[in-house]
């Protein structure tokens, strides 16, 4: 059976059939009985994750100067990852102290009603009338992804629009779940901002009812968003299309620094009058990256719809992890409900901002004095923890091969990445790769 | 902003919001979902006032005082970790940390398994086993040709939901109970799987079968293997409680060791929610046994690709307590320790309850409530003989006659064999 399996290989594909053909025989010699079987050979390689792919070849590069400005989690002034102080005094405060029993399938109770607080505000109507459908969830993949499956199951042959462009795994999320995709214009290259006719217009055009996925701060990868005025015009122009607003806000307090601020535009839409879906995550502003702690909530037009809608959400959870780790909300609901603790967490969230704000000028003054013919103003006016700097991918090929710097291809870098003994070669490297060129 | 200023925005607020009642929220037809079969029967649980009431629904293990346990190896792993300032909290690799991924391999598959050696098996780090048979199950659902999946009837509820619904395989049931004998019904399971279509998943429970504790012996097997083997079916092993039926770890590996040495293509879901205590922190992983190495990376690679947009990354806490526990002989002579001595309790347990349905005059065989093993025994009662026991004696256990043993006590016996006779007399 085998022989002429690896045959009709050869045949197909000569240069695939020999590592099957010498498989073939390792398992032979090695597994003591015949692997009747062969069910996998088919299953491709999956590409690399653009994002998570880049730490990889970073790791790989020997070079002790290398610089990874990929992944976006946030690096101290030495290249370091931080684990907040108020992080570190909740688990000191939450480690030995509790059973370890599964949480119900919603979450933490308290973490929850804690982080719909935080998102919507502590004086916010829709949450004291309790028309706040939430679930803990898997950080900002996790609320997306149960928003995605939400949509799919209560608005079927819906779309959603998501902005040109966004986070890589939103695609992957939204297509998994199996719901269509649309664009809608954001960025604009020639002006390195928001495109903001092109996204009205998107706006008129979507069918009455569309879903649009919006970042509500430190969009990601452009660090471009919307002014305050900006986000009034779309919140009545949605609401005259009774389009319907989900929100991902994965950089609350990371953005300006102030969690009341980044959350303005939320705020706005539930102002006007709009019923929202919200994905909170606390891997950047809690530096809780690993612990996976996140928030799903959909704004209902009644407690006792909430109820439903919340019974609906914990359906689709139930079958794919049956109930949210317990420790990461531990940590969130401790911090948010002691006033010391979370002084100090909004103290810390403000250096973060403040660190990331500085190296944007830091970086932008170092390619002006090295004589860039360009215009970097980009750099400082785009806010967060990414810059959309406007390079080329062959410019990124050539910054990862020849100076050990690595990002995304689409030009985006983490600012988090940046610091202090960094930023010169960092300049004298994008200096190198772009002087020549238009941008 | 001044009064007026003050006045006029909440009448636009207060009319933006009259505008929006008429709108209406999207999700006005949104029905409300039944509770948990067996999730919801906890909260049930809480909320009865009864200081008779007894927890016999969701597996978690109680002490003799009806107490949850923190295992002391995993009390001092979870020390050394908090204590330990030069750990962050950065995020995992997709397929979770590799050190776990390796000890898991190792303690399913044992030291010695040559399918490991060579490099044939993929493992990736999921949240616990829900986690992992879900992540399998889409990644059957995306790769593997053949999108029928067996399962035992009856299983543990949520392996429906998990394949059926959320996947969208079509399920199939094979033989397994026999509500005459409450043991396993071999013939009819043979006769099932030999009439399987070539491929098809097969879902077998490693140990402590869910709920109905009854386990095939060595030989049973051997006989379920070759049928396997005959068929070409896929083998996906649900391990949730390795070293908790049998008190050894070895033991409770020896089905899923003995497909894998013979050289089976198979996926297995190991989770530590039972048998580490760990329930909350979600920790589990998903190994797939591929027919070589190159296979196995290829695998691997797409698994990861399951799991990026459903939550990029698995939690890090739960997992960095099994590395120590694992790695650290003395916490893992510890470990071995506490778990044989959960075993022998529900063991005890086993050996009590019948004891006093013997006491108790309550009619009936009750044999198979020793004869089963793990954490849940199906003790055979129908649904409304079920139904008495929680609205007259507030037992709370699943409809199907499922009760976990690890809530019982010795002190609750005996009310548990009076509940169980009123019941049985009286429905």
């Amino acid at each position: 059976m085998f022989p002429a399996l690896a045959l009709s290989m050869q045949q197909l594909q000569p240069a695939a059939s020999l590592p099957l053909l010498s498989c073939l025989r390792r398992a032979y010699s090695t597994s003591g009985a015949a692997a009747a079987t062969n069910w996998f050979s088919h299953v491709e390689m999956a590409p690399r994750d653009p994002i998570l792919g880049v730490t990889e070849k970073f790791l790989a590069d020997k070079n002790p100067d290398k610089i990874n400005l990929g992944v976006g989690a946030y690096r101290d002034d030495n290249g370091q990852p931080v684990v907040l102080e108020s992080v570190r005094e909740a688990e000191r405060r939450v480690a030995g102290s509790h059973f370890m029993e599964y949480l119900p399938i919603g979450g933490l109770r308290d973490f929850v009603s804690e982080s719909v607080k935080l998102a919507y505000g502590d004086d916010s109507p829709v949450v004291a009338a309790g028309q706040v459908a939430a679930v803990q969830s898997l950080s900002g993949t996790g609320s997306c992804r149960l928003f995605a499956e939400f949509q799919r199951r209560f608005m079927p042959h819906s779309s959603v629009y998501i902005p040109v462009p966004t986070w890589s795994n939103h695609h992957n999320i939204w297509r998994d779940a199996g719901v269509a995709q649309n664009g809608y214009r954001y960025y604009k290259p020639e002006t390195r901002g928001l495109d903001f006719e092109g996204l009205m217009e998107d706006i008129k055009n979507a069918p009455n009812g569309s879903v649009f996925l919006l970042h509500a701060c430190a969009h990601n990868p452009t660090g471009v968003d919307p002014t305050p005025e900006q986000w009034q015009a779309m919140s009545k122009l949605m609401l005259d299309k009774s389009h319907f607003a989900f929100f991902d806000m994965a950089y609350q307090g990371f953005a300006t620094g102030d969690c009341t601020r980044d959350a303005a535009a939320i705020r706005i839409f539930i102002d006007d009058g709009h019923r929202v879906g919200l994905s909170q995550s606390y891997a950047k502003n809690m530096g809780l990256y690993g612990q996976r702690v996140g928030c799903f909530s959909l704004v209902c037009d009644s407690a006792a719809e909430a109820a439903k809608v919340e019974s609906q959400m914990k359906l689709i959870a139930r079958p794919m992890y049956s109930n949210p780790p317990l420790h990461g909300a531990l940590l969130v609901s401790k911090i948010l409900h002691d006033a010391d603790l979370k002084q100090q967490w909004y103290q810390e969230v403000g250096v973060m901002a403040a660190r990331i704000k500085d190296m944007r000028g830091l970086l932008r003054h170092n390619l002006q004095q090295l004589g860039s013919p360009h215009n970097w103003q980009h750099i400082t006016d785009q806010i967060g923890m990414f810059c959309y700097t406007g390079m080329s991918g062959e410019m990124v090929d050539t910054l990862a091969a020849a100076h050990s710097i690595y990002m995304t291809r689409n030009g985006r870098i983490s600012m988090a990445g940046v610091n202090t003994k960094n930023v010169a070669r960092l300049a004298e490297a994008m200096h190198a790769v772009t002087k020549e060129a238009k941008m | 902003m001044n009064q007026d200023a003050v006045a006029s925005n909440r009448l636009a607020i207060l009319s933006r919001h009259l505008c929006a009642e008429q709108q209406g929220s999207v999700w006005a037809g949104v029905p409300q979902a039944p509770p948990d079969g067996i999730l919801g029967i906890t909260e049930a649980f809480k909320a009865d006032g009864d200081s008779r009431k007894l927890n016999l629904g969701v597996g978690a293990y109680r002490t003799e005082e009806g107490q949850p346990l923190v295992l002391s190896a995993v009390r001092q792993a979870e020390q050394r970790l908090v204590a330990d300032g030069s750990r962050n909290k950065e995020y995992q690799p997709m397929g979770g940390d590799a050190t776990f991924c390796q000890l898991s391999r190792r303690l399913a598959f044992g030291a010695e398994c040559p399918a490991s050696a060579a490099g044939r098996i993929a493992t990736v780090q999921t949240l616990s086993g829900t986690g992992a048979l879900r992540v399998g199950a889409e990644f059957l659902k995306k790769h593997y040709a053949v999108k029928v999946v067996y399962l035992p009837d009856p299983t543990w509820a949520n392996h429906g939901n998990i394949f059926g619904n959320a996947a969208g395989l079509e399920l199939r049931k094979y033989r397994y109970f026999d509500s005459q004998t409450r043991g396993l019904d071999y013939q009819g399971l043979l006769s099932d799987l030999g009439a399987a279509p070539e491929g098809a998943v097969v879902v077998l429970h490693a140990c402590a079968h869910n709920p109905t504790g009854v386990d095939p012996t060595p030989e049973q097997w051997q006989g379920i293997l070759r049928v396997v083997q005959q068929r070409r079916l896929l083998p996906f092993f649900d391990s949730a409680y390795q070293g908790f039926a049998s008190g050894d770890l070895d033991k409770d590996a020896a089905a899923l060791r003995m497909f894998t040495s013979a050289g089976l293509e198979l996926l297995l879901a190991q989770s530590y929610a039972k048998n580490m205590g760990l329930y909350g922190e979600r920790v589990g992983a998903i190994s797939v046994v591929s027919h070589c190495a190159d296979a196995a990376k290829r695998v691997h690679s797409q698994l990861c690709a399951v799991v990026r947009p459903m939550y990029s990354s698995p939690p890090i806490h739960g997992a960095a307590i099994v590395v120590k526990v694992l790695s650290d002989p003395q916490l893992f002579g510890l470990w071995r320790q506490e778990l044989a001595g959960m075993s022998r309790r529900i063991q005890a347990m086993r050996t009590a309850l019948k004891q006093a349905l013997i006491e108790v005059r309550c009619p009936g065989n009750w044999d198979h409530i020793t004869a089963q093993i793990g954490m849940f025994s199906y003790t055979g009662l129908t649904k409304a003989q079920c139904q008495n026991m929680t609205n007259k004696w507030h037992v709370y256990m699943t409809m199907d006659g499922r009760i976990s043993m690890a809530g019982l006590s010795g002190a609750r016996a005996r009310y548990m064999a009076e509940a169980i006779k009123d019941s049985v007399l009286s429905c």
